[in-house]
Parts: structure tokens; C-alpha cells; sequence
């Protein structure tokens, strides 16, 4: 019972935040509302027993890409009433485009239900192991059956991470850069020199 | 019972949510990637609902591929933002026609 009442109170969390996410009118807003949607995905994946995706989505969406969105939408100076001219005229249009599709959708779940499909068997390889836990299961598989995988999406997020710094690093005039060859070049012989001052007469600096 | 029925229809409509986003948010492109997110959210709620109840962890494993895409198209869409409002001095992707180099 207590699962069922959870299920749907985390559907209709992530529906209802999905929908103001695309809704509302400032985009702060529409960030905050779209980390509310993850946590409550999360919370459904949390139902199933895929404990270690729901935190992984908890820390990398909620933790890094929410909170960049958050950031770049505050960095930026941007007139978003502006931006908003055209939403009533995109919307008939939109609507008819969402309606065709969810009721396709629809269509294909109901012909699931109907027995007409049937659902592949999986062949076991990828079974969790008796008495192993979610993240157990998933950490074997993951680094031996997709370790591969797993190595090309750590290139992948290397490759996303230089080409943002690429992107957005700039040369600036105003700003004074170490020159290492000059502080290599430099030997003690001619940085400092001896002077023997005569008393009272000062020094010539 | 919650069956995985429940699970597709969620995950459905919040696809469906995030097309419509694309669609309403047509001038602000940082509407249109969080729109984006939405509906690799949703491709997740399907992997993952699919491998619970086919007691397969690979649905698992691919979700946390597609996180691993989505971060990285974060990333580079929101560099891309950044650089573009730089010269620009707005973000409306009306004229991106008009981006080269």
C-alpha cells in the first residue's frame, strides 16, 4: 500500500515540476523546479531498487548539471520578457504536436497490455547475484562485462570538460600572465648587485 | 500493484513535456536545454523501470550512460551559451544562423 501511495506521489511530483519547469516565466525558476523533478525521478528509481541511479542522478544532476544551469542563468544578463514573445503563438501548434505524440505512445502501451507484444527474455548475464546489492551488481558488471564502455564515457566527459574550458577561456589585455621563460631566463648575477654606501650619502637605486 | 506500465506512462509524459517544452520555449535556448534534460530524464526512467522489472542490470548500466551524455552536453551546450551571449549580448536563437567560426 505504502508503495503504491509512493509511486504516485512521486509521478505526479516529477510530472507536475516538469511541466512548470517548461511553464514558468523566469528560468531560476524553471531550474529549481527541474531539480524538484529529478529528485522525485530519483525517488521512483529508489521504488524499483535501483538505489545506485537514483543517487547517481541525485549527485550528478542535482549536484553539478542544475546547479550549472543555475549558475549560467544568473551570470548572464538576459531581458527573458523578451525571450517570452511567441509562446502563445507557438503554443496551438506545439499542443497538437505533444497530443500526437503522447497518443502514440499511449497506443503502444496499450497494445503491450493487450498481450499483443511480448517482451525479449533476458539471457542472465546481467542478473544481480543472489544476496549481492544494487551498487555490488552494477560495480561487476561495470567493470568487467562494460568496462570498455565504461572507459569511453570517462573520454567522453574529458572531452566535454576541455571543450567548455576551450570554449570559454579568453586571452583578456588587462591582465598581467606568468611569463616562465623570462623567470627561467633570470640568473642572480644580474638580478641583484653590492653596493657599499658611504655613511649619510644614501644609496643609487 | 505498480506494474511497469506505470512506469512507461510516466516516463511518457514527461517525454512528451519536454518536446512541448522545445516547442513553447522556441527563443531560449536555456529553456530548450533544460527541456533536453527532461527528456533524457525521461529515456532514464524507462531504462531503469524495464531492468528492474525484467530483473536485467544492463537498463541500469545504459542509464548511467545517457547521465554520463547528458552531463557532457550540459557542459559544452552551456559553453556554447556563454560565448555566444559574449558576442551577441542576447540569447535569442533566432539569428544562430549567423554563428561561424
Amino acid at each position: 500500500m505504502i508503495h503504491v501511495i509512493a509511486f504516485y506521489l512521486f509521478a505526479v511530483m516529477t510530472i507536475a515540476s516538469g511541466a512548470i519547469t517548461i511553464l514558468s516565466r523566469n528560468p531560476v525558476h524553471s531550474v529549481l523546479w527541474l531539480i524538484l523533478a529529478f529528485f522525485n525521478a530519483a525517488g521512483l528509481m529508489v521504488l524499483v531498487g535501483a538505489e545506485f541511479i537514483a543517487m547517481l542522478l541525485v549527485i550528478v544532476y542535482v549536484g553539478a548539471v542544475a546547479v550549472l544551469f543555475l549558475f549560467v542563468v544568473m551570470m548572464l544578463d538576459i531581458d527573458f520578457a523578451e525571450l517570452r514573445a511567441g509562446f502563445v503563438r507557438y503554443f496551438p501548434f506545439g499542443a497538437l504536436v505533444a497530443i500526437v505524440l503522447l497518443a502514440e505512445i499511449v497506443l503502444g502501451i496499450g497494445a503491450y497490455r493487450a498481450g499483443a507484444l511480448k517482451l525479449g527474455t533476458p539471457d542472465g548475464a546481467a542478473m544481480t547475484p543472489a544476496g549481492a546489492s544494487n551498487i555490488e551488481a552494477i560495480g561487476g558488471l561495470l567493470y568487467s562485462r562494460y568496462l570498455f564502455l565504461f572507459e569511453a564515457a570517462g573520454i567522453i566527459l574529458l572531452v566535454a570538460m576541455i571543450g567548455a574550458i576551450v570554449l570559454t577561456h579568453r586571452q583578456r589585455g588587462d591582465t598581467r600572465g606568468q611569463k616562465i621563460s623570462k623567470q627561467n631566463a633570470r640568473r642572480p648575477d644580474e638580478a641583484t648587485f653590492n653596493v657599499k654606501p658611504e655613511v649619510g650619502q644614501g644609496v643609487q637605486l | 500493484m505498480i506494474g511497469v506500465e506505470h512506469y512507461v506512462v510516466v516516463s511518457s509524459i514527461l517525454f512528451v513535456l519536454g518536446v512541448l517544452g522545445i516547442f513553447l520555449n522556441r527563443k531560449n535556448v536555456i529553456v530548450i536545454l533544460m527541456a533536453i534534460e527532461l527528456i533524457l530524464l525521461a529515456v532514464n526512467i524507462n531504462l531503469v523501470a524495464f531492468s528492474a522489472f525484467l530483473h536485467d542490470l544492463t537498463g541500469q548500466i545504459f542509464a548511467m550512460f545517457v547521465l554520463t551524455v547528458a552531463a557532457g552536453e550540459a557542459a559544452v551546450g552551456l559553453a556554447i551559451l556563454v560565448i555566444y551571449f559574449r558576442g551577441r549580448g542576447t540569447i535569442a536563437v533566432d539569428d544562430v544562423n549567423r554563428m561561424k567560426g
